[in-house]
């Protein structure tokens, strides 16, 4: 499922009878390659090279234009909420299914999935369907003068929506494997329930937390579907980055729209070198876990 | 809380975290979409079943799964090639290319919509080239199923590399030992373990595409009957106001997509025990 922190084993490269000939080799390689570079790095470089177009001035003048700060902010705000939001129902969600059993415990791992599978439209129609005008709660609103759809509100409410998943299920799996005993050890040493969490659990699956954070921060600042549903496309207001670059290009303001998807393309850069700067931190500190494994058990 | 609800632990929280869970995903998940049976439940059956097979929602059905068909069948083809390359063979920049997979992942749909428009436009990079072959990509069910095979690639690579690497080489030494070509090795005793993560992963990326929106919508056209994706015909029918509509297509959409999750977790199953066995 998406991005599942697999680590890689270095793997010896295999004895000559027991792999293809060079030429299947290479063959299978340059096919591989071919195909990554002609459905990934082609439409990367094809941002950065519309965006420069019309050379530096114009891609300054597009990124720094007060539409685009504004739906820069308001990028940041959203993902200032909604990420803290599922941080800590991601901790609290893995606690206590790793760390307990209980009946049902599945069907809850299940549930916090449930966000995957739904369209970024429908996630983005459910809470007009429950905010909006026609809605049960919508005249309430409305005399108590509180706007949730088209509005920030509701921009922020789809962000957590379709982000939910991320740190709860980047956790599970790494709290599940990391086991009870030491929990336990501490508890019986005397330690309270929070000192226990920040000094025994936290420090032990932190690469875990700080990879969910990242791929939750990725979806919530590029998040496109559900927030163009609620956003109502109030431009300055209502507007985060991916929906300004929607509004740009279909004014076929093609060069200033591919200079605010840079923005974004920079980030998701970024987001993949952190994710592979985590990945390659968390497989040391498991090997060196598992150098010291032995020697432990041995004293 | 039921009496001994949960078995008995030393660990402290489980009200806490247990609750704080369920109130949580309540208020965020499940509350939300129910809001989508009670608002589509108001059509009746006979005004249910008029919003959800009207020509034009069927065609968008029809563009939908078989677009979505063809990029996870471009995606097992290919990510099973791109898999086996980054776990088997070395080369140079092969942790760069390795990183660089989950970019669908990471790249903000409506970024990669309108770069693909772009390139596939008549004067674009891809498309000129194309159109002097004679064939149309942007605005065609074609160009959907670019957007879709992007999206969607990482899927069945990141589900097979896992796999791939926990294959126990010993098994294909015995098959070469016993006299196996490669080929034979490949196709009796690779392919079979890779069956259930490789169809996981097909399943996964279909799935996914099925909802798509953003990197679809601008390569697509929007065409009524032709070029119309379910997910647009959605957003129409909310900017008319028509919200019972929209939740009714919705509410088929949903279930589509949940069968396909079952049955991935059905075949999950199956290959836990099959590697148990």
């Amino acid at each position: 499922m998406a991005g599942t922190v697999t680590q890689p084993r270095r793997r010896s490269p295999a004895p000559r009878n027991l792999t293809e000939p060079l030429p299947v080799r290479v063959g299978l390689t340059l096919i591989a390659l071919a195909f990554l570079v002609l459905f990934l790095l082609v439409p990367l470089a094809a941002v950065f090279s519309e965006a420069l177009a019309r050379g530096w001035q114009a891609y300054l003048d597009a990124v720094r234009e007060p539409m685009a700060l504004a739906a820069l902010r308001l990028t940041l705000l959203t993902a200032g909420i909604a990420v803290p939001l599922n941080l800590v129902f991601g901790l609290a969600a893995a606690w206590c299914i790793a760390k307990f059993d209980f009946p049902g415990k599945s069907a809850l791992t299940t549930l916090i999935d449930l966000p995957f599978a739904v369209s970024p439209v429908i996630a983005g129609m459910i809470f007009i369907l429950l905010f909006g005008r026609n809605s049960p709660l919508g005249p309430w609103l409305a005399a108590h003068d509180l706007k949730i759809v088209f509005a920030v509100p509701g921009l922020v409410l789809a962000t957590v929506f379709v982000t939910f998943p991320f740190v709860a299920r980047e956790l599970i799996p790494v709290m599940e494997a990391a086991g009870t005993e030491e929990e336990e050890a501490a508890r019986v040493l005397g330690a309270g329930g929070w000192q226990t969490f920040f000094r025994v659990t936290l420090p032990s699956v932190k690469w875990g937390v700080l990879y969910g954070v990242i791929l939750c921060n990725a979806r919530a600042m590029g998040e496109f579907g559900a927030v163009s549903v609620v956003s109502g496309h109030i431009r300055g207001k209502t507007n985060t980055l991916p929906l300004h670059v929607e509004i740009l290009y279909n004014e076929y303001q093609f060069q200033a729209a591919f200079a605010v998807a840079s923005l974004l393309a920079f980030l998701a850069l970024v987001t993949l070198a952190a994710k592979g700067l985590v990945e390659w931190r968390s497989s040391r500190a498991g090997a060196a876990a598992d150098a010291a494994g032995p020697g432990e058990k041995a004293a | 809380m039921a009496f001994r609800f949960k078995q008995h632990s030393v660990l402290p929280g489980f009200r806490l975290t247990f609750g704080f869970t369920l109130f949580y995903l309540t208020l965020v998940v499940l509350l939300p979409l129910s809001t989508l049976f009670f608002r589509s439940s108001s059509l009746g059956p006979a005004g249910f079943w008029a919003a959800v097979s009207s020509p034009r929602v069927v065609a968008s059905y029809q563009l939908t799964f078989g677009t979505s068909l063809a990029g996870a069948l471009v995606n097992a083809v290919f990510g099973l090639v791109v898999a086996w390359v980054l776990v088997r063979y070395r080369f140079p920049g092969h942790r760069l290319v390795d990183a660089l997979v989950d970019l669908p992942f990471a790249l903000p749909t409506a970024v990669a919509g309108i770069a693909l428009t772009t390139l596939y436009a008549e004067n674009g990079w891809l498309g000129r080239p194309l159109s002097a072959a004679g064939i149309k990509v942007a605005f065609t069910p074609l160009g959907i199923t670019v957007a879709l095979t992007f999206i969607g690639l990482p899927f069945v690579v990141r589900t097979l590399q896992p796999v791939l690497e926990s294959l126990d080489p010993e098994v294909e030494e015995a098959a070469a030992s016993l006299g196996a070509t490669r080929l034979q090795t490949f196709a009796r005793v690779i392919l079979p373990a890779l069956l259930p993560a490789w169809i996981t992963g097909f399943a996964l990326a279909f799935a996914r595409a099925l909802g798509e929106y953003g990197s679809v919508v601008f390569i697509a056209g929007n065409m009524p009957m032709k070029t119309e994706i379910t997910p647009l015909i959605v957003i129409t029918k909310l900017e008319q106001y028509d919200y019972a509509g929209a939740a009714a297509i919705s509410a088929v959409t949903l279930v589509a997509s949940f069968l396909i999750l079952l049955a991935i977790n059905r075949l999950q199953a199956w290959s836990t025990r099959l590697t148990a066995d």
